[in-house]
């Protein structure tokens, strides 16, 4: 747009230029409170993680290549397979889809100039930070936790696990729940109040969608598992005895509070996916989304049920039959919703003319994974299957389709779907097919075996096994598996890489996508858009006349908002403009926060409870500092 | 992928039965046969989705479906095959599988079964106990064939889960908890059976066997586990006694009949009647015996047993003692 406008329009837009820049170099970086920046923080930081995480990965399934291997000690194995666990869930997969494509994307796709609490979102980044780097000190000092990531009491507590293990993942838990609950709320606040006028609810994207219900999600389940957590440290720590049944507590009680946070978490982790796929489709079978609200519905429809399910992780404990009927029940509700996306998919390709790029390969394979994963996750709603097959190769074939197919396919292929909006450059497409390709058989080889060996008698996380149970090929193709799909891995960052210097220049516009992100240049400017566009469908960026008409706009300067760091708020269904909300500029003051809230944890976690509360009162005192700098009316 | 489950019985014959699709009991029978009914309706279900996507591919120049229909057929399809065909096979599966097949399953009503046995889980091997006898033993259950038995299960430190594949679904052993489980083999056989739920450093060396006996072999070993200790028969042996209750041994392991009477590890009353040593971890063989109680740590680290520096002809008494406690 900005190669049309006119000699008025353009001093608009230098006019924004000088109000939206941030400081330059890594100060810019440590202030910055633009929802893009932190996005790309959030990224590069998640895939470091993700390399960690993946790194254990191979790691335990060099271990598991044959029977009785001594690669790894018992104690390590255990430390990795935890670590791996831990990593994944909190520190890649939530973080890379809210943190980073939720932050990089949703003030786009809504015609927004930031989130809607700009300072907040900062601090969500450091926190999530501080709260990884907290956890991954473990690793260093050989004591990261090591019971699991769903980490079972008694196992959990202090008698049979002296160390600091367990209290690194508690109170990192604990530290990085803060992150997530922060984020949520900004994502929920942005999408409800901060989108362009006329994007009414019904005219709002798939992925916002599936954003606002991972957000409503997390704020309802994180409560629950921190809870469990500080009940967790209070006994081990302090001597009280929540899960302890010589003093009339309950191991019990750990599983439930923290399913009741662990099953909405599942789809925590898939609807952010189900939100790419949502866009990916469309785009590249040039059509709408067929039976779009109901898609609508059912991503709000599943984080919903997703909280009535969480004692189908408990069918093995001795619960009253009576209750595992009621959840089986409300496990096989949960299939409905997920079906009609799967559908709604998978006809909108079938309608469209589709043009099978790399995004839209990754979609396929996500489709085909999800699929294979969702049904084997409705056998688990069969009680005495699940009674069989629980805590097997079974179940952890069952969600690694999940997760790694649903969750982690369409993160892959939104790398490369917003990868020229991102860096203004196209990716190479036959690597990018081919990334695909090694990738998708790598993932199928690595966990499809497993589904057997549950059957055939492997139960998860054994460090070992002996040759009699005939486990053996099963397990060293799992490997070689494992290390085909790493090499998928390592050519999507290779393309991507290479592409970022060597690329060819993308445009605003290579794939002709309908949502908004796609209506300014690539990369986006600090302001987002020159203009703010004003939106009559779900595609906005199809209608062709609407996006004239903003140009116009910017000329005689209506809706330009260029006299002050501003951005317009809407109502909150119909988004009907209610006010111009001045936003805040960059700020030091999220990174001093966060460096004291990791301070009072570490003292947590060195038991010097004193030196804690001065922490506290610092992070309190850092607070206030930010809240004396507040946006002056202009 | 469809070639993977072909070979499914190569993993299956090869050695022991720990096998969920091997089933020896009514049980785990029902269980199998709701798995392989669901692996058909769900590979007809991946079927249809493969075939949509297909479709996708061969006709991306079209935009309308085969027969014609543009949005108003893709909504239909999206409900009928999204909302209205799970309805209809989940009601059936719901009812087939958790109303009908739980009750195959389920825990056998409180003393309704002729026995019952008791199992503690501790890290990382199982006690046995035979309520209303003095038998104690370890890793190895017996059971008579063809008989329903009462499996009443907990732990003594933390959550452990009782499963033997070719007979049952699983039970956690929970502190403070009995959960019970029904053990009903229909063939003679030795079935294993190895711990669930992760449960610390040995997770991977918690297996146990179940001997399902014909009735009378059953109860003649079960009325000699319920008996005392054989006093040692040779010199050697004798000596080895006396080296087990004056070293560390006695303070963890019970020999009834004898002055050792610790709970820390296995009663090792009967010892010579089992066939395998720390839940499963070696052959009970005099060779493993002795590697095993020189080292322990050796083969299953983390393990509460400490090894001992012995003399060979301490070593070799022990052993002799322990080889004779039949």
């Amino acid at each position: 747009m900005a190669t049309t406008v006119t000699e008025p329009g353009l001093k608009r837009v230098e006019r924004l230029e000088r109000i939206w820049v941030e400081p330059r170099g890594v100060l810019g970086w440590l202030t910055t409170t633009d929802h893009k920046r932190i996005g790309l923080l959030y990224f590069f930081t998640t895939l470091a993680f993700f390399g960690a995480g993946g790194i254990e990965a191979l790691l335990i399934r060099t271990q598991l290549a044959e029977p009785n291997a001594k690669v790894l000690s018992p104690e390590t194995y255990d430390q990795l397979m935890t670590m791996h666990g831990v990593t994944m869930i909190f520190l890649f997969v939530i973080p890379m889809s809210l943190g980073a494509f939720g932050n990089y994307l949703i003030p786009l796709m809504i015609g927004a100039r930031d989130m809607a609490f700009p300072r907040m979102n900062a601090l969500s980044y450091w926190l999530f930070l501080a709260s990884g780097l907290f956890m991954y000190a473990s690793v260093f000092l050989h004591a990261a936790p090591n019971a699991g990531w769903f980490d079972y009491v008694p196992l959990a507590l202090k008698q049979y696990d002296p160390g600091r293990n367990i209290d690194f993942y508690a109170l990192g838990l604990i530290f990085n729940g803060i992150s997530s609950t922060a984020a949520a709320i900004n994502f929920i606040v942005t999408i409800f109040k901060l989108r362009a006028p006329g994007m009414s609810m019904n005219r709002m994207p798939l992925f916002c969608f599936a954003m606002l219900a991972v957000s409503l999600s997390l704020i309802f389940a994180l409560p629950s598992l921190t809870i469990d957590l500080v009940y967790l440290e209070l006994q081990r720590n302090l001597g009280f005895h929540f899960f302890d049944v010589a003093h009339g507590g309950d191991p019990l009680l750990w599983q439930h509070l923290f399913w009741l946070f662990g099953h909405p978490e599942v789809y925590i982790i898939i609807l952010p996916a189900f939100g790419i796929a949502t866009s990916i489709i469309p785009t590249f079978s040039k059509r709408k989304m067929i039976a779009f609200p109901l898609v609508a519905l059912a991503e709000l429809l599943v984080a919903f049920i997703g909280f009535g399910v969480w004692a189908h992780h408990m069918f093995a404990t001795g619960l009253p039959t009576i209750t595992l009927v009621f959840f089986a029940a409300a496990s096989m509700m949960v299939v409905i919703p997920s079906a009609i996306q799967i559908f709604a998919w998978t006809v909108t390709v079938a309608l469209g003319r589709p043009e099978f790029r790399t995004p839209l390969l990754f979609i396929g394979g996500f489709i085909l994974l999800f699929v294979i994963g969702g049904l084997s996750g409705i056998m688990f709603a069969a009680i005495p299957f699940d009674q069989a097959t629980t805590d097997t190769y079974f179940v952890v074939a069952h969600f690694h389709f999940i997760i790694f197919g649903a969750a982690v396919f369409p993160i892959l292929g939104g790398f490369y779907y917003w990868f020229p909006k991102i860096t203004g450059r196209l990716y190479h497409e036959g690597l990018g097919k081919l990334s695909f390709w090694l990738t998708f058989l790598g993932t199928a080889l690595t966990f499809f075996p497993m589904h057997i060996l549950g059957l055939i008698g492997m139960p998860r996380r054994v460090y070992t096994y002996p040759s009699s149970l005939g486990w053996g090929p099963y397990n060293l193709s799992e490997t070689v598996g494992a290390f085909i799909l790493t090499a998928g891995l390592l050519v999507i960052f290779g393309n991507l890489v290479w592409s970022r210097f060597r690329g060819p220049p993308a445009g605003p516009d290579p794939w002709h996508g309908g949502t908004l992100e796609w209506a300014t240049t690539s990369p986006p400017p600090p302001y987002n858009f020159p203009v703010i566009p004003v939106v009559t469908s779900a595609y906005p960026n199809w209608d062709r006349d609407d996006r004239r008409a903003d140009a116009g706009r910017l000329e005689r300067g209506e809706l330009v908002l260029d006299e002050g760091h501003e951005t317009p708020a809407s109502t909150v269904v119909d988004a009907v403009p209610d006010e111009v909300v001045e936003m805040p500029g960059e700020s030091p003051w999220p990174l001093a926060v966060a460096l004291c809230t990791a301070l009072l944890f570490v003292m947590l976690l060195t038991r010097h409870y004193a030196v804690a509360g001065i922490f506290a009162a610092m992070t309190l005192l850092a607070v206030a500092a930010w809240h004396s700098q507040e946006p002056q009316e202009q | 992928m469809a070639a993977v489950p072909l070979t499914l019985p190569v993993g299956a014959w090869a050695g022991d039965n720990q096998n969920a699709l091997h089933p020896a009991s009514k049980q785990e029978h029902s269980i199998s046969v709701l798995w392989w009914v669901m692996l058909v309706g769900c590979s007809i279900g991946f079927g249809v989705i493969v075939i949509l996507l297909f479709l996708g591919w061969v006709r991306r120049n079209r935009d309308y479906l085969p027969f014609g229909g543009r949005d108003r057929a893709g909504t239909a399809i999206v409900i009928g095959l999204g909302v209205f065909v799970p309805i209809v096979i989940l009601s059936l599966l719901f009812v087939w599988s958790d109303l009908y097949v739980i009750k195959t399953t389920e825990a056998p009503a409180a003393n309704s079964t002729p026995m019952s046995v008791k199992v503690i889980g501790h890290d990382w091997w199982w006690e046995i106990r035979y309520p209303g006898t003095r038998a104690v033993t370890a890793n190895e259950i017996h059971i008579p064939v063809r008989t329903r038995v009462d499996m009443l299960g907990t732990s003594a430190d933390v959550i452990h889960s009782f499963w033997v594949p070719a007979l049952n679904r699983k039970a956690d052993l929970i502190p403070g908890r009995v959960n019970r489980l029904l053990l009903d083999a229909n063939r003679p056989g030795e079935y294993r059976g190895q711990c669930a739920e992760f449960c610390g450093q040995q997770h991977a060396h918690m297996a146990m066997y179940v001997f399902a006996d014909p009735p009378n072999v059953f109860r003649r070993w079960l009325a000699n586990e319920a008996r005392p200790a054989r006093k040692p028969a040779t010199p050697q042996a004798r000596e080895g006694e006396r080296l087990f209750l004056n070293l560390p041994c006695s303070g963890c392991h019970m020999i009834r009949g004898t002055s050792a009477d610790g709970t820390i590890g296995p009663d090792l009353t009967h010892l010579a009647t089992r066939t395998t040593l720390a839940a499963l971890t070696l052959p009970n063989k005099p060779p493993d015996l002795t590697h095993w109680i020189e080292d322990p740590q050796r083969y299953k680290p983390g393990s509460k047993m400490p090894g001992f520096s012995l003399t060979s002809s301490q070593r070799d008494a022990l052993v002799a003692y322990l080889d004779g406690l039949k």
